[in-house]
């Protein structure tokens, strides 16, 4: 059965909640998970695990969060994306919102696309894959 | 010398939970100082004790290849002491399955049945995580000596079967 996005927000805040030990008023769509809730490296895994459970889903490795997305200089030129750079991160992160990231591509700006708001499309996307 | 404070595994199911038990006895020096004049096992170390159960049950799923490392005690609620001449029980379940990149477990600590705490742990395998740290080849984790060791209490042998109750 289909979950509304409602429903979904309300179990990503409850993983959020317990995973990162935020208040559940700090987990709003566009809080960025590393720097607004404080996320580190080892709380992003912890997060998928909390998030497989709730929505009884498998999230491959790097599929929510991918690491390593750009490696190579085709994508990155002084410390900013290329516009191949671009397309790439755009296809990794599908669920995420570009429109102010695009304006100033910095590379160690990436992460602050990982936000509350985007694991809620994403975890939309997955149910409603295996919904329908 | 290693820092052990688990006794002996009671059951053991590979990829899925653990069962260790503890004899506390008031011939361990910290029993003294940790609480003067009220000896009692204190809750950092059954929170070792737990990560040393869970540590073994995630590091087993991949025939102890990879380097497993406590990563962060998600919780850690207790309900009560633990005095010496208890005998207390480490359960350790994976939440879910081993992953190439670690695992999460919640654990139980009891004592005669009763629950004296709540933990749950993630643990990360180091050469999957994102660390710019060189490591090298060698296995600190689980070296020659732990699986040694491992192998004389004949951890690898314990059935799926139920632990006998607490004495």
């Amino acid at each position: 059965m289909a979950l509304s996005r409602d429903e979904i927000m309300e179990k990503v805040r409850e993983a959020l909640v317990d995973a990162l030990g935020v208040d559940e008023d700090e987990v709003t769509p566009e809080a960025r998970i590393g720097g607004d809730l404080g996320a580190e490296s080892i709380d992003y895994l912890d997060i998928v695990f909390r998030l497989e459970k709730a929505f009884n889903i498998k999230i491959p490795r790097g599929d929510l969060f991918p690491d390593n997305i750009l490696q190579s200089e085709e994508f990155v030129q002084d410390g900013k994306l290329t516009d191949k750079g671009l397309e790439e991160l755009k296809s990794r992160l599908p669920h995420a919102d570009l429109s102010e990231f695009e304006k100033h591509p910095n590379v160690d700006d990436i992460a602050d696309l990982f936000t509350v708001d985007m694991i809620v499309r994403y975890i939309e996307s997955k149910v409603n894959e295996q919904a329908g | 010398m290693r820092w052990i404070w688990i006794d002996r595994f009671i059951a053991f199911e590979t990829g899925r939970r653990a069962v260790a038990v503890k004899c506390v006895t008031l011939a361990e020096e910290h029993l003294h100082d940790h609480v003067p004049g009220y000896p009692v096992h204190p809750p950092t170390l059954m929170i070792e004790g737990m990560a040393q159960t869970a540590g073994v049950l995630v590091g087993d799923a991949f025939d102890f290849e990879e380097k497993v490392i406590l990563a962060k005690v998600t919780r850690a609620t207790f309900h009560g002491h633990v005095r010496p001449g208890d005998r207390i029980r480490f359960e350790a379940e994976v939440q879910g399955e081993v992953r190439p990149e670690g695992a999460a477990i919640s654990g139980r600590i009891t004592r005669n049945g009763d629950l004296v705490a709540e933990i749950e742990l993630m643990f990360a395998h180091l050469d999957q995580s994102r660390g710019p740290v060189e490591l090298g080849e060698d296995n600190f984790v689980f070296n020659d000596d732990f699986v040694g060791l491992l192998r004389m209490r004949t951890l690898r042998n314990l059935g799926a079967s139920d632990p006998a109750p607490d004495a």
